[in-house]
């Protein structure tokens, strides 16, 4: 099927990282293996069929209470096939770390740290991984889901 | 550099262009390192406006959230209720009347034209055109009441609902957008005797703050800043939603990605809009504003008293939220600064389980030391005016 | 002798209540007024003595008593001497300068040659370039003397653009002298009574790049790198308050009125009327007895003369709040690639009209 020719050239390339994929609402998605993930980043952006040359956007969702914990969420766009397509993998809290995808989309950069600054998910081989919204000296990871939304943090300032 | 200058003792001077400073609106640290004027390396920090939107988001209900949407793009909040709303309702998998698309269209553009004025006076007021500024505040001031007339907010509007609107056109609403969309065009020609064609202000941005298209797309540009590369990447074109895909418009592109072009492209963009606001003033349908499905949208007072369904799940959606059933989807517009996309979760209840925006502006602030380095610190100026960054967009 | 005295206090006198007590606050209310007129707004109107508004011209009492009575503060670690005296070093050569520009001619009055300029000097022009060569001190003193690491670029700027735009404005003049050969301005005021001896129609190119040089020099926009508000916040002198932060200011406004003097003087008649030259304003007014025809035709010159100036000033305050600023290099471009050899040229070619004559 042509809306899912993302899917399928997945699956017959790749068949054994993919976890699970789905087209919930039209979104095409798949859950892929995160040792796999810069091969299968690499092939999605460079196959002359599928070609996704905008990473979009890259964010993190917490479920807590199942295992893995983490969910790293990648939306990709081909202009040249006018195509959408979601990549996601997950991250355990004990292994909390996931190859950087910077090398492949720069635009990654900044995304990627937001992850790490409100997540805590380390991206590994990433340039300059340091906290991007929040101060430097916060304690935690706030979006996580056992982080309470009231919860204060200790003054900061001056030291004299 | 000749060999008596490389025997001068010279060191480079790191200067703060810190979050309080007249340029560096939206609240940005620049961390520059200069060698006389001339950037050698920039330093991007944000997060001074962070105010934690996607926490918040999980802890209220679906319908919470929508003020908070209109303080993401504090300058075009209509696009972002909108944009929210377009989400919640496709993962949901309703669908509005017509008449409903029609007003948010109408909506949508009157927000993208009052940003584009109010980033283009920005524009023209840093770099010393401060009658440029006034001429479009007042275009914009005239804008805003045509916003306040449909609902009651200039600014923080508020407006539509998750398989709604608050409320229908007001009557006589065509009839003044006929008359401001007069003053309006006679002020955008006044800026534009003002500014297009001045020779000052082209040798301020001609050739600055150049990005390629390539790199454009590698940075993750999307918006009037891609469309000045050359890319006609538009949402509105290339995945119509609501009733683009039966207005006639164009789109705008620029040739070398410069800040003149992104200024060209953003002022083309208003009048386009403006074409689009009156096409759909005309061939605006009649009928219902709201979805009638109770369960997701609150019906009118009358109905709610007659019929005990609505009663029911007006109860229940006041107090426990909407209910769309589990799921996750990415839904897209075209915000003024490019792609506005919202990634929703939901696990069934009535708060949002995960509900994350894609900010359009925070790709352009991270190419900034890109596009600048090698330049002047009055070139940063311009550069940062014409990405448009919006603070409480790019920080949420 | 003790005529000669009077009438040195008198002009003097003359020349400082106009100056600051008139135009300088004055200017302040224009910026205001005519910025708003622009822009289509009101402008500042709120000052008020007893529920009387009067367009906004209680304003510049306001403001100075707002500056008086303002915490002088010097920042920590500054050089406490450059920093305090930067602001008098700005302006004073604008108001000295005043000095030798001519306000009307030689009359007769009560039996003693009255000379309406403060100090004819034979090189009143020289007088001029060098106090305006002295006033970049102020500007470069008050940058390096805040400890601010953007005063100190900002007063960079300044110091670069001044001094190239002096030497060009320098360059530039050399035409008027050629044409009218004297340096002294009450000569060259004095050869104006014909209208087609105006400089303005012997030295056009003169003209437009002096009076454009002169706005590089005072540093208004589209000049105003050195204190470009949104890059520099607000260039050399960010952390002046107070008195010594409206000295700086009124230093700017007086060589505004500085200029058009200066312009009015050497390019369009001084205080001519076209054609009407000293001795017949004398002989029209004769009705009056000899003195009161004096008194009278002074009037008159004075009248003529400052209208041209506040004509001067309107149209430098119409080109600030129009045009944007230039970038610090495209200034320093435009002052020595392209001004440099457009003067030269003009020198050139006024030689060889002169020489065909």
């Amino acid at each position: 099927m042509e809306a899912n020719v993302t899917i399928n050239k997945l699956n017959t390339r790749f068949s054994e990282s993919i976890v699970e994929t789905h087209s919930y609402r039209g979104d095409d998605t798949a859950i892929v293996r995160k040792e796999d993930l810069l091969e299968i980043c690499t092939f999605l952006r460079d196959d002359k069929e599928l070609l996704y040359n905008f990473m979009m956007d890259l964010t993190a969702v917490d479920y807590l209470g199942r295992e893995p914990r983490f969910e790293v969420v990648y939306h990709l766009y081909s202009l040249a096939f006018n195509r959408r397509f979601r990549i996601k993998t997950r991250v355990s809290e004990s292994d909390c770390c996931v190859d950087s995808i910077v090398p492949i989309w720069v635009s990654a950069n900044w995304f990627e740290r937001e992850a790490y600054d409100l997540y805590g998910i380390i991206f590994k081989g990433h340039p300059e991984l340091r906290r991007i919204l929040l101060y430097e000296g916060f304690q935690g990871h706030p979006l996580r889901k056992d982080y309470p939304i009231n919860k204060r943090q200790p003054q900061i300032g001056p030291t004299n | 550099m000749s060999d008596s200058a490389k025997d001068l003792h010279s060191e480079y001077m790191v200067i703060n262009m810190g979050p309080s400073h007249p340029v560096t609106h939206g609240t940005v640290k620049f961390l520059l390192t200069l060698e006389g004027e001339t950037i050698i390396d920039m330093k991007v920090d944000i997060g001074y406006l962070h105010r934690g939107f996607e926490k918040m988001c999980e802890n209220g209900t679906w319908e919470q959230v929508m003020p908070y949407t209109d303080r993401l793009n504090y300058v075009s909040p209509l696009i972002n209720n909108v944009g929210y709303a377009l989400a919640v309702e496709k993962l949901i998998g309703i669908d509005v009347p017509e008449r409903c698309k029609y007003i948010r269209v109408i909506a949508s553009e009157l927000a993208r034209i009052s940003d584009h004025y109010t980033n283009i006076a920005a524009s023209g007021l840093e770099l010393g055109a401060f009658t440029a500024f006034l001429y479009f505040v007042e275009a914009r001031e005239l804008l805003w009441d045509l916003i306040e007339m449909l609902c009651g907010a200039r600014v923080t509007a508020n407006y539509v609902r998750i398989g709604g609107l608050k409320n229908d056109l007001p009557d006589g609403f065509k009839a003044k957008t006929r008359e401001v969309f007069k003053t309006c065009r006679e002020l955008w020609a006044d800026v534009d005797h003002l500014l297009t064609k001045n020779r000052i202000f082209i040798d301020r941005v001609r050739n600055v703050g150049i990005m390629p298209p390539e790199d454009a797309i590698a940075w993750g540009f999307t918006g009037p800043c891609l469309r000045a590369c050359g890319i006609p990447y538009d949402v509105r074109k290339f995945h119509p939603y609501l009733v683009y895909d039966q207005m006639d418009f164009e789109v705008p592109v620029g040739e070398k990605g410069d800040n003149f072009d992104r200024y060209l492209v953003r002022m083309e963009e208003i009048n386009q809009s403006m074409r689009i606001v009156e096409q759909a003033l005309e061939n605006i349908p009649s009928g219902p504003v709201n979805v009638n499905m109770p369960e997701y949208r609150w019906q009118s007072k009358d109905d709610i008293g007659n019929r005990i369904e609505s009663l029911i799940f007006h109860f229940k959606t006041v107090t426990e939220g909407i209910k769309p059933p589990p799921g996750e989807i990415y839904s897209a517009v075209e915000g003024a600064n490019g792609e506005l996309g919202f990634y929703l979760v939901s696990d069934g209840s009535g708060k949002p389980y995960k509900c994350r925006v894609r900010p359009p502006c925070f790709p352009l602030t991270a190419a900034m030391p890109k596009m600048v380095k090698g330049g002047f610190i009055a070139d940063i100026v311009p550069t940062f005016d014409m990405i448009n960054m919006i603070g409480g967009e790019c920080d949420r | 002798m003790v005529a000669d005295l009077i009438e040195s206090v008198v002009k003097i006198l003359f020349i400082f209540s106009v100056n600051i007590g008139f135009f300088s606050p004055i200017l302040g209310w224009v910026e205001r007024k005519q910025s708003a007129l622009m822009q289509d707004r009101v402008g500042a109107n709120r000052a008020d003595v007893f529920g009387f508004t009067l367009i906004g011209l209680f304003h510049p009492i306001a403001d100075a008593i707002k500056v008086l009575t303002k915490e002088d503060f010097i920042p920590e670690g500054a050089d406490r001497l450059f920093h305090t005296i930067a602001p008098f070093i700005s302006l004073t050569p604008a108001i000295i300068a005043f000095a030798v520009i001519p306000f009307g001619g030689q009359y007769e009055l009560f039996g003693h040659r009255v000379n309406l300029i403060i100090a004819d000097l034979d090189v009143g022009i020289l007088f001029i370039f060098a106090f305006a060569s002295l006033a970049s001190f102020g500007a470069v003193l008050g940058g390096w003397a805040s400890n601010n690491n953007w005063s100190f670029l900002g007063g960079l700027r300044a110091s670069a653009q001044m001094l190239s735009y002096e030497v060009v404005m320098g360059l530039n003049i050399i035409g008027v002298i050629m044409v009218y050969g004297t340096l002294s301005l009450s000569e060259i005021g004095a050869m104006q009574v014909n209208l087609f001896n105006w400089g303005i129609f012997l030295q056009p190119i003169g003209f437009v790049l002096f009076f454009t040089c002169a706005i590089a020099e005072n540093k208004r926009a589209p000049f105003d790198v050195a204190e470009a508000e949104s890059e520099l916040v607000a260039g050399y002198f960010t952390e002046y308050s107070g008195m010594k932060f409206v000295m700086f200011w009124m230093g700017e406004f007086l060589e505004i009125v500085t200029i058009s003097g200066l312009v009015t003087t050497m390019f369009f008649g001084a205080w001519h009327l076209p054609f009407v030259s000293d001795q017949m304003l004398v002989d029209f007014f004769g009705f009056a007895g000899p003195n009161g025809a004096s008194i009278l035709a002074i009037l008159v010159n004075i009248a003529t003369f400052f209208a041209k100036v506040i004509f001067f000033i309107w149209l430098q305050m119409t080109i600030r709040w129009t045009l944007p600023r230039f970038r610090y290099d495209q200034v320093m471009r435009l002052g020595w690639k392209m001004f440099l050899p457009i003067a030269l040229i003009n020198i050139f070619i006024t030689g060889l009209v002169l020489l065909a004559k």
